[in-house]
């Protein structure tokens, strides 16, 4: 049987998700043994490849790098499981929305200017830096995902609980305490 | 006199006259969700998450503010019970800026609580964002109306508990929000007695000590319903 091919992605998030992935201990062996990571922070490649069998999406969608490769994955990847709250709800990502429903501007203002003790001016590399997104929007709102894993981060078993379910190719149902958000 | 017999999922309970539906759940071992009910605060069936259905009404019955009567058959758990459920808690979460993972009340919320037994894996409705300010004028309570779900509890406890009649509830639709007095700020107020029974009321992180910090905002509900009972019957049950 042909190895599962997962990546993991890290959109608008602190990486926490990701550490607590790492935090799986020996299970990444078990892991390890039986898929191919092809894309992930971990693993050096630049391009999201094809026919993805699993995707882990740590984050929310705030800027166009992150809303292009949302669609690349979508596109080349069979099962998404938006991974932890920012990925989920937005989470604290998605507290500039409050800002306003077009808060790409004052965002910044508000960061680097309103709040900034010197060197007061809105930073601007266009081309460098990715635009910011209107909306801060969870992965959901944007693209079809087949299951979500809330958390913040979610804990190291509840992933596991995820992975065996779908490294056996059944479809994981999260009940109870491992619904938890926050 | 007395007692009614009903049916409550398929189980013959007895009830006494006047009670309603959750209390003859309740007192039968039947859990029946509940967000804007507490014990000691009197129900106003403001939240909708306590539905039920009863045999011979297509509508459907807040628990907490319907009375039993004599054969009544009243069903408590239906896919259509719960898909309403569901859909209640969800768009709870879409109204206003819950932010579990930074809130004071985390691990402590019964809005977070109530989402995770009811199987809230995400929000299938697009989240409102809307701005709202906090309130942090008192010399040690806050209010934080992004985490409001307008429960009333607040209101409820002290207007009727404490009998001060600080807290009220101004605007309509989702423009509504809990205001101190005549929309002053809670600093100002004459009325207020400080003694915090809004506080204690409160299911979410939405009044807060302040200092608290992410998950530190834990409170004994309960103690509402205790003093209520010592007032109304002499009894100081702990």
């Amino acid at each position: 049987m042909d190895r599962l091919k997962v990546a993991t992605v890290w959109l608008g998030g602190c990486a926490g998700c990701h550490m607590s992935f790492l935090d799986l201990d020996e299970f990444l062996f078990d892991v390890a043994a039986q898929i191919d990571l092809v894309y992930s922070p971990i693993v050096d490649c630049k391009e999201y490849p094809e026919h993805v069998d699993l995707c882990l999406i740590e984050g929310a969608v705030c800027n166009e790098d992150n809303l292009e490769l949302l669609h690349k994955i979508r596109a080349r990847t069979k099962t998404i499981v938006s991974f932890g709250d920012c990925a989920v709800t937005g989470n604290v990502p998605a507290i500039r929305n409050q800002l306003g429903r077009d808060n790409t501007t004052n965002v910044l203002q508000c960061a680097y200017v309103e709040n900034a003790q010197e060197n007061r001016r809105v930073p601007d590399a266009t081309g460098i830096v990715p635009t910011l997104l209107p909306l801060v929007r969870p992965v959901h709102e944007l693209v079809r995902v087949e299951y979500f894993l809330p958390g913040c981060p979610p804990p190291a078993d509840r992933i596991k609980a995820v992975l065996v379910e779908l490294l056996a190719g059944r479809a994981p149902a999260l009940t109870g305490a491992n619904l938890k958000f926050g | 006199m007395g007692a009614k017999t009903l049916i409550i999922d398929g189980q013959t309970v007895s009830a006494e006259n006047h009670v309603t539906i959750l209390q003859a759940a309740t007192d039968n071992g039947i859990t029946i969700p509940t967000l804007c009910h507490l014990d000691g605060v009197y129900d106003v069936g403001a939240c909708r998450l306590c539905l039920v259905e009863v045999k011979g009404s297509t509508k459907l019955f807040s628990a907490c503010t319907t009375r039993v009567y004599e054969g009544m058959e009243v069903t408590t758990q239906s896919e259509r019970l719960k898909k309403y459920r569901r859909m209640t808690i969800e768009l709870l979460f879409a109204e206003r800026n819950h932010v579990c993972a930074v809130c004071v009340a985390n691990g402590h919320c019964e809005l977070q609580a109530l989402a995770t037994s009811l199987g809230m894996d995400h929000v299938r409705y697009d989240y409102c964002f809307p701005k709202w300010g906090m309130d942090l004028t008192h010399p040690f309570l806050g209010m934080d109306d992004n985490r409001c779900i307008l429960c009333t509890r607040c209101v409820r406890a002290c207007w009727h508990i404490e009998g001060a009649g600080t807290k009220n509830v101004a605007g309509r639709g989702s423009k509504s929000h809990i205001i101190s007095d005549l929309n002053e700020p809670w600093g100002d107020s004459e009325t207020c007695t400080s003694c915090a029974k809004c506080l204690l009321s409160c299911p979410t992180g939405a009044l807060f000590h302040k200092g608290d910090t992410v998950g530190e905002s834990e409170r004994d509900r309960s103690k509402l319903g205790y003093i209520v009972n010592a007032r109304e019957k002499q009894q100081w049950i702990v």
